[in-house]
């Protein structure tokens, strides 16, 4: 292979991309070392398990995403300003799109969503960490693995440009031949074995290690919800993992699963991807049906009104999210039959959905409102997810499908469910539990100005679409002629794109304002919420809960407020904790070498690379390592410190 | 030293990878469609019972309700995937 055919040439905006990739990675080299910041930076955040951490690894992690693939959208954003626009050509358009949906689902708002119930949900339950804290720490850097991954295929071998979906026979070796497709197929799958490992954890975290008192029925909503996603997490995953194997085995080995001869079936990669594409959309959405139902009730100083009801809905959506995946591709050659059930079932998920709703605006009904940031996030949801419902109804009837199928309408539709639905929830719950975790409130007027900023913006990007939909635009096309008539409406949405683009930035410059300047605070309980993770202390320690609370309501610490009930009984106990670990990062590294050899087809070092996986694990096997154990004294210091006693 | 070694996993390990040569033999050797696929499908029901039971530990919970629960669950899931696949791709295709 010759060095040209290796790195991306030819593109001065890759080159430029190139350029500064050397330049951060240069600047983070030498801060860390001018500052000597390698010895903390590996003691306290590579080798952690602490839950808290991994969450704000997490979190950082998709921060980062959001930003490549907001810089995705706003170049495509840009292309189609005006008719015949010559800033991306043809290929590269396809690159762009093809990443842009890669990373914002699979790198930008799994980890958002991730990393938020890492750092809440053990606190939630009343846990001192989640059931294998090690086995976090993995799923964290495979994660972390695969991401790097995919992203660094732009500037080596070259993006994929087959679309996020992947579609076979484009995605073939005769249609995608560089390597771009190789890191789709390897990068997606290492992230996802993380992803899965996280399902198993917080199933085991939730159902063994709830406070005492704690039963099932009463456990906060977003726990609730995040039971559910990883129930669907675990089982929709699998798919996309023997999925992506057959691809891997197509496109390396010369195996036929997706070809069109030779007993291959094409259309089998459409039906796999989406048996696990749809439940994953809901695997984004429930944790957001959470983290507002958190929200609301906490800012309507009200308990959430339907509690079994949403509990229920949420079980039906799960099990409805594995029987509607045909409705992505009604127009690719089924008969009625087919197309009739799938319609159907698709239908049938908007009334616990409609449920939702209607119990959100209960608890809103007659509560004494407060208009924080994360309520603004919250009540903007609401109408803007219900134009999104509904489109997606007349999206789901199959026969109009056919006019739609593919436009820009669609296009529309699932921004409209995607970005109030998830990323409405993943920044509702950051600021909302952003002073837990650091001890001060991001700064409140900042905030306001970045909701209506990116709430306008959101609306004035992606309404257009919808006409242009109605009007003929197809998605995906990279550029189109004057006499279309799609100029002037494409316009306005490129204005609305930089819109939401400076509402992100200013997203940013609050947090680096807030960490200089924002006030701390001195309770642990800034927004006078109702459920157990305000009951400690903010910035956390450790250990979480210096005693195990005991659980007797929905919302404990509410009524602990309201003196009906004692949440904390008992004295200081010695507390077992997990040790820190580099292993899981090293493992990660030899992940990515592996993955990395296997798209250059490099064998050899493929192999070596395969060893080590299997070396490291059986070190982890043969390991003897019981954690280590905080003693009653340093438990008394810590919380009199936290409570600001002087010592 | 007989409490620490794993003989369930290393029992198991040996049956799939049989089970796994036996299922090859199928291709390997020219048999007709009945036969293959009756070998499949006693390979697949012994395989479950491997995995559920040697690696699952299936039988050493104490709760019986989460386990029904988590295989009434998956047989759905399984059993959807399985026959929906079937149904889009060749029964209802046209």
């Amino acid at each position: 292979m010759k060095w040209d055919e290796f790195f991306v040439t030819g593109e001065p905006m890759i080159y430029g991309a190139m350029v500064s990739i050397v330049v951060v990675s240069l600047a983070i080299v030498i801060g860390l070392t001018y500052f000597k910041k390698w010895g903390y930076l590996w003691r306290e955040w590579l080798t952690t398990v602490d839950h808290k951490r991994i969450g704000i690894m997490y979190i950082i992690s998709a921060l980062l995403m959001l930003f490549r693939g907001g810089v995705d959208g706003l170049l495509m954003r840009s292309q189609l300003a005006i008719p015949e626009n010559g800033l991306l050509d043809a290929q590269h358009y396809n690159e762009i799109f093809t990443t842009h949906g890669v990373v914002m689902i699979l790198f930008m708002a799994m980890p958002f969503i991730i990393g938020l119930m890492n750092v809440v949900v053990p606190l939630q339950i009343g846990a001192r960490d989640v059931a294998f804290p090690r086995l976090n720490a993995v799923s964290f850097w495979l994660f972390f693995a695969g991401a790097m991954l995919f992203n660094l295929s732009f500037v080596i071998g070259g993006s994929p440009d087959a679309g996020w979906t992947a579609y076979f026979p484009l995605a073939s070796n005769e249609f995608s031949p560089t390597v771009g497709m190789n890191y789709y197929s390897i990068a997606i799958q290492i992230a996802g074995i993380g992803t899965l490992m996280t399902g198993v954890n917080f199933i085991a975290t939730i159902l063994k290690m709830r406070a005492p008192g704690m039963t099932l029925m009463k456990m906060p909503m977003f726990t609730w919800s995040i039971l559910i996603t990883s129930v669907i997490i675990l089982f929709a995953f699998p798919v996309l993992t023997v999925a992506l194997a057959l691809m891997m085995f197509d496109r390396l080995f010369g195996s036929q699963f997706f070809t069109m001869a030779n007993g291959g079936m094409d259309m089998l990669w459409a039906n796999l991807f989406w048996v696990w594409g749809h439940p994953e959309v809901y695997i984004v959405i429930l944790p957001a049906f959470g983290i507002f139902s958190e929200v609301i009730s906490t800012f309507s100083r009200k308990n959430l009104y339907g509690y079994a009801s949403m509990v229920g809905s949420m079980v039906v959506i799960s099990l409805l999210s594995f029987v509607v995946w045909a409705h992505h591709f009604y127009t690719m050659g089924h008969g009625a039959m087919v197309n009739g059930v799938f319609s159907i079932t698709t239908m049938l998920i908007a009334v616990p959905t409609g449920v939702k709703i209607f119990n959100w605006l209960l608890t809103l009904h007659k509560g004494r409102i407060e208009f924080t940031t994360p309520m603004l996030y919250s009540l903007a949801f609401i109408p803007i997810f219900t134009i999104g419902g509904v489109t997606g109804v007349m999206l789901a009837m199959a026969s109009a499908d056919y006019q739609y199928h593919n436009t820009m309408f669609l296009v529309a539709h699932f921004h409209y469910v995607l970005i109030p639905g998830t990323v409405f929830a993943v920044l509702a719950g950051f600021y909302y539990w952003f002073p837990k975790l650091f001890g001060f409130r991001l700064n409140e007027r900042q905030g306001k100005l970045a909701f209506w900023l990116i709430a306008v913006s959101f609306n004035v990007t992606f309404m257009p679409l919808f006409f242009l939909g109605l009007k003929g635009m197809t998605r995906r096309m990279y550029t189109y002629s004057a006499d279309t008539g799609f100029g002037p409406l494409n316009l306005i949405a490129t204005i609305g794109a930089f819109g939401l683009a400076l509402g992100f930035i200013l997203l940013v410059y609050n947090i680096y304002w807030s960490f200089r300047y924002a006030p701390r605070e001195t309770s642990g309980d800034p927004w006078n919420a109702r459920t157990l993770e305000w009951s400690t202390h903010s910035p956390i320690p450790d250990y979480n809960f210096a005693i195990v609370p005991t659980v007797t309501g929905r919302d404990p610490f509410w009524e602990h407020k309201k003196g009906g009930h004692q949440l904390y009984k008992g004295k200081y106990e010695e507390i077992h904790m997990p040790s820190n670990s580099g292993q899981p990062i090293i493992l990660a590294g030899i992940f990515f070498l592996f993955g990395f050899s296997m798209v250059f087809s490099w064998w050899v070092p493929a192999i070596i690379a395969g060893i080590g996986i299997i070396v490291m694990m059986a070190v982890r096997s043969f390991e003897r390592d019981h954690g280590y154990h905080i003693p009653v004294r340093e438990i008394e210091e810590t919380e009199a410190r936290l409570r600001g006693e002087q010592a | 030293m007989k409490k620490l070694f794993p003989v369930h996993h290393v029992m198991g390990y040996v049956f799939s990878l049989v089970l796994s040569v036996v299922a090859l033999s199928v291709i390997l050797w020219d048999m007709s469609l009945a036969v293959g696929m009756t070998i499949l499908i006693i390979c697949a029901a012994i395989q479950m019972g491997v995995q559920l039971f040697m690696f699952m530990h299936i039988g050493e919970t104490g709760t019986k309700t989460s386990l029904y629960t988590n295989i009434a669950y998956a047989l759905f899931v399984g059993l959807v995937t399985v026959f929906g696949t079937l149904f889009t791709m060749i029964w209802g295709y046209q």
